[in-house]
């Protein structure tokens, strides 16, 4: 394939952002809005053609004679040289997932760009101050992100990892004059910070050992020039060099395990698992469409994209893919607990984004190859791109649910579906997408997964399927509580809420459709993980759909019981468990742990006494030289007093003294 | 003798001094120091393209462009110039921080003065540099240094009475340890019998000096190097005077002063004693790791701006030590690199505290906030510093410290499989650790100083950068964005420099 696009795809997000950054000032809002837009338009129809290309062209570099799917290098430039073995290099890798990536990610970004240009502005049309830095920076987290998908080794992934993280700080502190955004910003930055810690030891473990940081002389066989095949045999080999090393074992785990798990701390910064998902409730502080775009749909995926990526050597070690599987099922259960009592209509989707990231992760972490050909990675694929459709839908339409009534939370809302129609028939979609109802997409996805999970054990199936249960409970709660009841607050406003721009609207409509149509993507026959085509149907269980469509009815019943009116269960259900209630609306007081171990262990009990010790004692100790010698100096000045006889006196003790010492060491 | 380029490094500021002395405004006192830093930039732009010119033609001496003349015969001191990549990268970074220390010096008081120590520094900066010859060297050393304490101690603010005379009576008590160094180095120069030397060239090509004294002259001089490189424990007088030090000096000296620390070590004592340094190592790896996370850690509670910026120089600079005890090829590339980036980044901290400290008249962070919406452009060039030191890709720190790291680590692996102890492997993830203690300072005074509501109603009515602050600033901004975006370009030009030679001794990679 012609690097052209590639590049393209690459450097018209990266000008965006320099030029809306550097010249948007002097431009008026509206063409800013309408370059941007107009930017991420033509890198999406870039994008497009370039995965149509890959998935359809069916050319011998992008697959082979038996139907397995190739990686495709496209371009790969040096970017530093460590030495003679290991250097970083910068490029293209075209497979199935960055591929489908590439698609989700323009398509989303797209549908933000777009959104925002009627979002960033109030009622009466007043531009959002700082509009023009927005675009900006939405073009360089779009840069950043499509940079981290394309990836051709672990540390470009890295590289951009740490991109996507910065452009993430920095919209999500787009309004910086506020206090809360401004350290949720930094929450955001510093604990993805310290997971990308992991990652970084992580990757100078597995680069230190196998010499190489490129994904495929790590996972696949080459066949031709830049191009390769995923293969167990090459993981097998990097496990092997882990194996007959000097050092193969550490605290008794394999050092390759210990790689692999720190490798995965980064994906779990990013992707918010537990104990790492502190950052992302409070990072709804930013403008709702950056929640859609990088907190739902793109950056906090990037976890699941990491493990998929080294999918490979995973599988070498299952204890590595255990844990994987632990953090995420716990996580998924958690977030989805949390996302039951949460007020703040943001924060629920933002747990209920936790929870269905920890579902890919269980997906990954239960996904074999022996088991229905590795129906776990697909199944993890596919809701990775049905959750980013119908999660960013639903953060699109609180967006306008919001933009609406000026507030978050849902208690200022209640009855809306008289007054925004559209924002409501989507948002009933996103959320029968999400609880699993056919044929919605999130049904199929999540079906698999399930699938895939029964495949590993029950327990786990039955875990995730309770997750999912809840999943249907939380979000239909939700949904009634915004848009049933009854009204029984004077608006603020002073008018009634209506639907919002076609600017934002089109964008929701969009989305829903796709959301409506894309389980039925045959999405074994692009995504799977060795490339080989999947037949989707051939593997469908019809028991386990039954019963997760069970599961998901009864969760909406639920809902429909407690919340479809306004009643007392509720309040008497929240009476009979205090304790778990006050646990669950405290998100587990994870926070406060948090602050604790910051602000008392980490300045209390580190900083402040080093900068005490520093100021104090090592200081102290040279500013205690120089008084002693000041002070010497002070105490023998009187010795010169400018006495002429006490200077012949001690002149001559001295000569009598020398004289002394001079006669007794002649005399021995 | 002029036919040497080099000796150009030393005329031109001698030049600038001549016409300084005869400059009757503050016009032109501009004129002069803005022409000759463009010149000496444009210079030090033109012997690293023919420098680079030179290597691919083929010329593999570890120095070019050698040349020496006799001072004086009977010590056998003589003028020997000579540059290898390092010396060029830093005499790239010492003019492009003089130029921008020039800009952001337009308003000083008692001009003509200023800018004679400013320029007389800058001498000594460049002498240092270009020599070979110990003798030459330290006494350029010594020349960059007095100026230290007039300019803080006249120009200064605050404490400044007390800054400055720590900061020079420190500085001069790692003088005194050098200077017994060289000298002990000089009588063990010829080991064969030959003629004494100071040149560095020729005491490397004469053979060893006797490992007994290696042990001894080794922490002399890593000493003597390391109070300037602000090694743990002695780097206090850098927080003092650099709070103290006005814009352009504290921009000279942690941009390029504390160079002379990581460059003299390097040049010095690893060069030269190379057994010493592999088997003493882990004494100062030891002292260098605790400056890492300790600078790191100390700036997280700082309240005055340029408190934090020093501390986090003693934990960066920390960083460039460390990572040349490292004695490996990666590492060594990477601490030549972090002493690019932390000179450019933190002359740009500087640059920026003094212009913020120039209009709200404190540098109290509790005392200010939202100044982003005050002086935006300021504002952002902080952030872009901020980035830059922390590690954001795309910048110079990022390069600098992933080398390092990368280069640690292998070493680190290395000296474990060897059975040497896993000290160095220990104290590489202790280091790896400071990335996310920088990321809490950097975001910490982001956070109160530029973001939030403003603070002080006063402030409302500052105003943003003038035009030469802002070229001050995007000078800078350009160069740390240049090694960040192009990293091999930069690093190429250092690689070549670590010699076989060295490393042949202590048989390392």
């Amino acid at each position: 394939m012609e690097a052209t696009i590639p590049v393209l795809i690459l450097a018209i997000p990266l000008f965006m952002f320099l030029f809306l950054g550097i010249l948007g000032k002097y431009m008026s809002h509206k063409l800013a809005g309408i370059l941007g837009t107009a930017g991420m338009g033509v890198t999406l129809i870039l994008a497009y053609f370039t995965a149509f290309t890959y998935f359809f062209a069916g050319t011998p570099e992008f697959v082979d004679e038996a139907g397995q799917r190739l990686q495709c290098v496209v371009f790969n430039v040096d970017w530093l040289q460590l030495y003679d073995q290991l250097v970083i290099r910068l490029g293209f890798l075209l497979d199935p997932i960055s591929a489908m990536m590439l698609v989700v990610i323009t398509t989303i970004s797209f549908m933000v760009h777009l959104y925002s240009n009627g979002y960033m502005r109030d009622h009466h049309g007043v531009w959002e101050k700082g509009f023009q830095r927005f675009y900006a920076f939405l073009s360089l987290f779009s840069f950043s992100m499509l940079g981290l998908v394309v990836a051709t080794n672990i540390f470009q992934m890295y590289i951009f990892w740490e991109l996507v993280g910065a452009s993430s700080y920095l919209l999500i502190g787009f309004y910086y004059t506020k206090p809360s955004a401004v350290s949720a910003s930094k929450k955001a930055f510093i604990v993805t910070r310290f997971a990308d810690l992991g990652f970084l030891i992580g990757i100078l473990v597995l680069s230190w050992y196998t010499g190489t940081f490129n994904f495929t002389e790590l996972t696949s066989v080459p066949v031709a020039d830049g191009v390769s095949a995923v293969s167990l045999t090459t993981a097998e080999g990097v496990k092997n060099i882990f194996a007959s090393s000097a050092v193969p074992t550490f605290m008794g785990g394999s050092v390759m395990t210990w790689a692999l798990v720190l490798i995965f701390m980064g994906g779990m910064g990013k992707s918010a698992m537990m104990p790492l998902h502190i950052w992302l409730p409070d990072a709804m502080e930013g403008p709702t469409p950056v929640s859609a775009l990088i907190h739902a749909a793109t950056m906090v995926v990037a976890g699941v994209y990491l493990v998929a990526r080294l999918f490979p050597l995973y599988l070498m070690e299952p204890a590595s893919l255990t844990i994987v599987t632990v953090v995420g099922a716990i996580t998924a259960l958690y977030a989805a607990m949390v996302a039951c009592v949460q007020i703040d209509i943001k924060r629920v989707l933002a747990f209920s984004s936790i929870s269905q990231i920890a579902f890919m992760m269980v997906s990954l972490g239960v996904a074999t190859p022996d088991f229905h050909e590795g129906l776990g990675y697909m199944a993890s694929m596919f809701h990775l791109f049905t959750h980013a459709m119908f999660k960013a839908l639903l953060f699109l339409g609180a967006g306008a649910l919001i933009h609406a009534i000026g507030s978050n939370d849902y208690t200022d809302m209640h009855g809306l579906r008289k007054y925004m129609p559209v924002t409501h028939i989507t948002f009933l979609i996103g959320c029968l997408s999400i609880a699993g109802i056919i044929p919605f997409s999130g049904f199929f996805s999540k079906d698999e997964i399930l699938s895939s999970c029964l495949g590993n054990s029950t327990v786990t199936y039955i875990w995730m399927s309770l997750v999912a249960g809840l999943t249907a409970f939380y979000m239909f709660r939700l949904y009634y509580l915004i848009f049933w009841w009854k009204e029984h607050k004077v608006r603020e406003g002073h008018h009634t809420p209506h639907d919002q721009p076609w600017t934002m609207t089109l964008p929701l409509v969009i989305l829903a459709a796709i959301s409506c149509v894309a389980g039925f993507i045959p999405f074994g026959n692009f995504v799977t993980w060795n490339g080989e085509p999947y037949d989707f149907m051939a593997h469908f269980d019809w028991n386990v759909a039954t019963i997760s469509l069970i599961v998901a009815v009864a969760g909406i019943a639920v809902a429909t019981w407690l919340y479809r009116k306004e009643n007392s269960v509720p309040a008497k259900m929240r009476a009979a468990i205090p304790a778990l209630w006050d646990w669950c609306y405290h998100r587990f007081y994870f926070d406060e742990l948090y602050m604790f171990i910051t602000h008392k262990i980490i300045f209390g009990c580190i900083s402040r006494p080093i900068a005490w010790f520093d100021r104090h004692v090592v200081d102290g100790a040279m500013d205690g030289m120089a008084y002693v010698t000041n002070k010497a100096a002070y105490a023998i000045r009187c010795m010169q007093s400018g006495n002429v006889q006490m200077y012949v006196w001690i002149y001559l003790l001295g000569a009598l003294l020398l004289g002394a010492v001079t006669a007794v060491c002649l005399m021995f | 003798m002029f036919s040497n380029i080099l000796i150009y490094f030393v005329v031109i500021p001698l030049l600038m001094l001549a016409g300084l002395a005869f400059c009757r405004n503050i016009r032109q006192i501009r004129a002069v120091a803005v022409t000759g830093s463009l010149v000496l930039t444009a210079l030090s732009v033109y012997l690293l393209v023919d420098y680079l010119g030179l290597r691919a033609a083929g010329a593999d001496a570890p120095m070019l462009y050698t040349d020496s003349w006799a001072w004086f015969k009977p010590l056998n001191i003589n003028l020997s110039v000579g540059v290898d990549g390092i010396s060029v990268a830093m005499l790239l970074l010492s003019s492009i921080i003089l130029l921008t220390g020039s800009f952001a010096s337009w308003k000083i008081d008692q001009a003509k003065e200023f800018f004679l120590w400013l320029v007389l520094l800058t001498t000594g900066v460049f002498g240092f540099f270009i020599s070979i010859d110990l003798f030459t060297m330290f006494m350029f050393y010594e020349v960059a240094l007095i100026p230290m304490y007039l300019l803080i101690g006249v120009w200064g603010s605050g404490n400044k009475n007390y800054s400055a005379m720590k900061l020079t009576l420190m500085l001069m008590g790692g003088s005194a340890f050098l200077m017994l160094g060289l000298i002990g180095i000089y009588y063990h120069s010829a080991p064969d019998g030959s003629e004494l030397t100071w040149n560095l060239l020729q005491i490397a090509e004469n053979g060893s000096i006797d490992k007994g004294w290696q042990y001894f002259l080794f922490p002399m001089t890593f000493v003597g190097f390391g109070v300037l490189g602000a090694m743990f424990p002695f780097h206090t007088w850098s927080p003092d005077g650099h709070a103290s030090a006005p814009t352009a000096v504290s921009m000279l000296h942690a941009g390029v002063l504390m160079k002379l620390g990581g460059y003299g070590c390097f040049r010095v004592s690893i060069y030269l004693m190379p057994e010493a340094a592999n088997d003493l190592a882990w004494i100062f790896l030891i002292l260098t790791g605790i400056s890492v996370v300790y600078g790191a850690f100390s700036a997280c509670v700082q309240t005055d701006l340029k408190y934090i910026n020093a501390y986090s120089s003693v934990s960066h600079c920390g960083l460039v030590l460390f990572a040349i005890l490292m004695l490996n090829t990666t590492a060594m590339t990477g601490a030549i690199m972090q002493m690019l980036s932390h000179g450019l980044m933190t002359a740009l901290f500087f640059a920026l505290i003094g212009m913020i400290y120039g209009r709200t008249h404190t540098r109290d962070i509790r005392q200010m906030g939202g100044l982003m919406k005050i002086m935006p452009f300021l504002a952002v060039c902080y952030v872009i510093a901020g980035m830059a030191s922390l590690g954001l890709p795309g910048l110079s720190g990022f390069v600098a410290e992933m080398t390092i790291f990368i280069g640690s680590f292998q070493q680190g692996m290395a000296d474990y499989l060897a059975g040497d102890g896993s000290l160095r492997l220990v104290f590489t993830i202790i280091a790896c650790c400071s990335i996310v203690i920088t990321a809490v300072y950097i975001l910490r005074v982001v956070g109160k100083l530029l973001l939030g509501p403003v603070q002080d109603k006063h402030h409302l009515e500052l105003t943003d950068a003038t035009w030469w602050e802002r070229t001050s600033t995007v000078v800078l901004i350009l160069s740390v964005a240049a090694i960040g975006c192009f990293p091999n370009f930069f690093e190429d030009i250092i690689r070549f420099t670590f010699s076989e030679q060295i490393f042949t001794v202590i048989g390392m990679n």
